[in-house]
């Protein structure tokens, strides 16, 4: 489904790797080994070279809003551009749904963003990429401020992301995670990425 | 018109009064006085230069020379406009942006102003055309420079909520829209006080000056009251033409956030 040829950015070298639909894929490697910039080269958020297909069509013919609504990225730190929660959701009605499930009332709409926890604004963020529908889903780190029965929970709401047919490229520094989630693996050393074959797994 | 002409005595007896700033800066440490030292030489000296240029260009009546002084005039003021922001583009993009933007505005509203509300004998008589650029030029320098300062800071600081909005599907306009309003409000705002304090706060230098020269009061007034629209019309232009020239070089085709052409200064 995403097929990714030769793609490099500053310091990652030319990779190419393919993603089925229903993949999740874990990225792990050293802190600065550049996870997110491979987030981000898929994202076109940085300049990057090479070219990456999309069900067959071309990220260079499709203009870039449009990527980047179907390949959909969640950056570790959640960006926010007003001062309360509900302006930054579009459809409200498709997050409903969402919101319940990750345990975030609905009116969080009318919370300001300056008093959200760190939690919040995570599952919030994750909450605003998946109203989007995305085909593909790049998060960085989607878990890392949530406790464990918290994190099983995003876990659940993604894993049905991928029964419906999306796919998730994800950065992890946990362990457990990137084995209990990630099918894949794609492990980074100086901007070298490699795959790492894992066991298989019955799921 | 009669006016007391000034001579050299009386401006050397108004320079004494910069001893109290340099007094000040002694005693205070605040390391102003190289700096006040320059500054004051600098407009002394700048401001001769124009006075001659000035009575030479009327002397001519020239429509070139009238436009390579308006030229030299736009290109200073755009040095000048870059010359104090924490960030700019790199290369000459931060001097062509600021320069263009004014250059735009600047121009326009002069040629404007000379045209239609002054029956000037042509449009490049100078009498008319280089002070009407000189003071409209002025306020759009203070507008852009302002406007530009606080785009680039401010695209600096929300990166992160501009990447969102970007990484969200989000084309650069509308990623860019919250830092560019910051910007043009903050370009635009010193005009609008400005118009607002006028002959309460403030008595404007150019009406004072007529009255000075012996100009009836209501008659430098309504000069005053129609600069003042021209300078408003020029910073709205020149903060418009710098927000869309700006906004075009801080991202890229692709709609990305292109800090990276940006780099801090001092």
């Amino acid at each position: 489904m995403l097929q990714v040829e030769n793609l490099s950015c500053r310091n990652l070298a030319p990779v190419s790797f393919t993603v089925d639909a229903g993949e999740s894929v874990a990225v792990t490697g050293a802190s600065g080994a550049g996870k997110s910039l491979l987030l981000r080269s898929l994202a076109d958020l940085d300049p990057n070279d090479g070219e990456i297909f999309l069900d067959g069509r071309a990220r260079s013919a499709m203009p870039a809003p449009a990527w980047r609504r179907r390949v959909v990225y969640v950056p570790a730190e959640s960006g926010w551009w007003a001062d309360h929660v509900g302006p930054h959701f579009d459809d409200r009605d498709a997050a409903a749904g969402f919101l319940h499930r990750l345990q975030l009332p609905a009116e969080c709409m009318e919370w300001p963003v300056a008093r959200l926890s760190t939690g919040e604004r995570q599952r919030l963020a994750l909450v605003r990429a998946m109203v989007l529908a995305p085909t593909v889903m790049l998060l960085d780190e989607p878990t890392s401020g949530l406790d464990h029965e918290t994190t099983l929970r995003v876990e659940g709401v993604l894993h049905e992301r991928l029964t419906g047919a999306a796919a998730i490229i994800f950065v992890s520094h946990d362990k457990a995670q990137a084995d209990r989630f990630g099918r894949r693996r794609l492990h980074i050393e100086d901007g070298v990425i490699e795959e790492v074959p894992t066991e298989p797994r019955r799921s | 018109m009669n006016y007391i002409t000034l001579d050299y005595w009386d401006l050397a007896s108004a320079a004494a009064l910069l001893l109290i700033n340099a007094g000040l800066s002694i005693v205070f440490q605040l390391g102003l006085a190289r700096r006040l030292v320059i500054a004051a030489a600098r407009m002394v000296v700048q401001l001769t230069m124009v006075g001659l240029v000035l009575k030479a260009l009327f002397a001519v009546q020239s429509p070139w020379l009238t436009i390579l002084v308006a030229l030299a005039m736009v290109l200073f003021a755009g040095r000048e406009a870059i010359a104090r922001q924490e960030r700019t583009f790199t290369g000459y993009w931060s001097y062509g942006i600021g320069t263009a933007s004014m250059c735009v505005a600047a121009l326009i509203v002069t040629l404007y102003a000379v045209t239609t509300q002054f029956e000037a004998r042509s449009w490049f008589d100078p009498r008319y055309a280089i002070p009407l650029l000189g003071m409209i030029l002025g306020n759009t320098m203070n507008g852009v420079s302002l406007c530009l300062d606080r785009l680039l800071s401010s695209a600096h600081a929300e990166r992160i909520a501009i990447e969102a909005r970007l990484a969200l599907g989000a084309d650069a306009r509308t990623a860019l829209s919250s830092v560019s309003r910051q910007a043009m409000r903050a370009g635009m705002l010193p005009t609008v006080n400005a118009m607002a304090a006028t002959g309460l706060v403030s008595l404007p230098g150019m009406m004072t000056g007529q009255i000075l020269a012996g100009v009836e009061p209501v008659e430098a007034v309504k000069y005053q009251i129609l600069i003042m629209f021209l300078i408003g019309g020029g910073t709205a232009l020149g903060v418009f033409a710098a927000i869309q020239f700006a906004s075009k070089r801080l991202t890229d085709a692709r709609h990305r956030l292109r800090l990276d052409r940006l780099t801090v200064k001092n």
